[in-house]
């Protein structure tokens, strides 16, 4: 029985990594986009940016992924998204927000003076973000950062109420047949996993180790 | 002809007027020490001339060229900026670039030069601020006295035509002041321009050529340091000084 179990919840877990690796591709920089916008000195681009990140940080993930699958059908008459896609855009929306307020957080905790160094040296307002900031940052959001990835890891879970086959509705799935472990065992994918991730965090603040600030 | 010429600066912050009105001159190779009090708008004035702020009025010649007329764009502004350099209080240094890095950064960005020549001249710097052993050491790993010396061989490497100094030696050690004083008092003789906001008084008497007093937002004494010094002709000047000797 333990060989086909695997193979089912491996399915599954694919799935499940799917989501985790395409939302990341997505997010990681529309968080970015979004954080800049949250920054903006025009105001109403502010507080709309803002606003919205405070509907999608305030409405539960799976909200949000029923109301992208079925609302555009319900509401507009517009064909519905692959089921995969409209994952994917909730996932992508939802961390983005939650990935922009920890990008803000490291942004506005660099010292002003590394603005005026770069200024004073001539540089432009693109080469002080890329050359002299960003490192700095991305040194600063680093533990929050895996805090927020190894919760996705654990949400794309969220998947299945719109009929994903992610693996913790392939373990579920055993359970009509009167076995109880394989639920278990999809706990042990999920260990592994952000096992893994957290070894290769440890690694990457190990490599921005070599300065302090 | 003076390579840096004031005119009537005027700023404020809100309601407060920080400068109400700052003239003067700087001819090529002086050396300008700026004193006065917390609050009396030196450090405001520098960051004008670094357009790090904007003087609501007034103008800034550089050798013979008007740099803030009507509304600058971004770009203006940063070649504007590129007339001075400036040497923070809190030497801002970049902590993920070596020593070394730290001084060619800007050149190589600004692709004036070819980055060998860009290399030679940073540790030419780096050589005479005394630290060409630590070319690849991280801004953590030195002191403060140390750190404000490659600031200083930083703002060098792009050649300003006037280097400005804000209160270099405030955030440093006693004991770590001296070097950072004998780096700069090095660069009068190699005839930069510079300005000097400063709290130490020895060492404004003993380099400056001009010595400002400043109070309230406007020079309430200018002259050669004998003058400021020895024989101040307001009595606000004369208090500042007794009151700054008598912290000794």
């Amino acid at each position: 029985m333990f060989l086909p179990v695997t193979l089912q919840l491996l399915a599954g877990f694919g799935e499940s990594l799917k989501i985790f690796l395409l939302t990341l591709l997505f997010a990681l920089p529309l968080g970015l986009v979004i954080c800049f916008g949250s920054m903006s000195r025009f105001s109403p681009l502010r507080k709309l940016i803002r606003c919205f990140v405070w509907i999608i940080r305030g409405t539960p993930l799976m909200l949000q992924l029923i109301i992208i699958f079925y609302g555009p059908g319900l509401m507009f008459d517009l064909p519905a998204m692959p089921r995969f896609t409209a994952t994917i855009v909730a996932f992508t929306i939802n961390y983005a927000c939650y990935f922009s307020e920890i990008y803000r957080g490291g942004i506005e905790s660099i010292p002003r003076g590394q603005y005026e160094a770069g200024q004073v040296l001539g540089m432009t307002k693109q080469q002080i973000f890329f050359r002299v900031v960003l490192l700095q940052v991305v040194k600063r959001v680093m533990a929050p950062m895996s805090n927020e990835i190894i919760t996705l890891v654990k949400d794309t879970s969220l998947a299945r109420i719109i009929g994903i086959y992610e693996i913790i509705w392939a373990g579920e799935s055993f359970i009509k047949k009167g076995l109880i472990w394989p639920l278990f065992y999809t706990g042990a994918f999920y260990l592994i996993f952000s096992g893994l991730l957290t070894i290769l965090f440890g690694k990457l603040e190990e490599k921005l180790n070599y300065f302090r600030g | 002809m003076a390579i840096l010429e004031v005119k009537n600066i005027k700023k404020g912050f809100g309601s407060t007027d920080v400068l109400k009105g700052v003239s003067f001159s700087l001819e090529k190779g002086q050396v300008l020490a700026i004193i006065g009090s917390s609050g009396s708008g030196k450090t405001t004035l520098l960051r004008c001339l670094n357009f790090l702020e904007t003087p609501d009025e007034g103008e800034i010649w550089v050798d013979g060229q008007l740099l803030n007329g009507g509304n600058l764009t971004d770009e203006q502004v940063r070649q504007n900026r590129l007339h001075f350099g400036l040497v923070f209080q809190n030497f801002n240094l970049f902590p993920q670039y070596t020593v070394l890095e730290n001084i060619t950064l800007a050149p190589k960005l600004l692709k004036h030069t070819e980055p060998a020549a860009i290399r030679e001249k940073a540790l030419k710097l780096l050589d005479q601020v005394g630290l060409l052993q630590k070319q690849d050491a991280y801004p953590y790993q030195l002191s403060g006295g140390q750190q404000q010396r490659v600031a200083i061989a930083r703002a060098l490497a792009l050649s300003p035509q006037v280097l400005c100094f804000d209160e270099p030696t405030s955030a440093l050690d006693p004991e770590l002041t001296g070097e950072v004083l004998r780096v700069i008092r090095g660069l009068k003789d190699k005839d930069n321009t510079m300005i000097v906001v400063t709290h130490e008084m020895d060492f404004a008497r003993s380099v400056a050529d001009v010595v400002i007093y400043m109070a309230d937002g406007v020079i309430e004494e200018m002259g050669t340091p004998e003058e400021v010094f020895g024989n101040p002709r307001s009595e606000k000047t004369r208090a500042f000084i007794r009151g700054a000797q008598q912290s000794f």
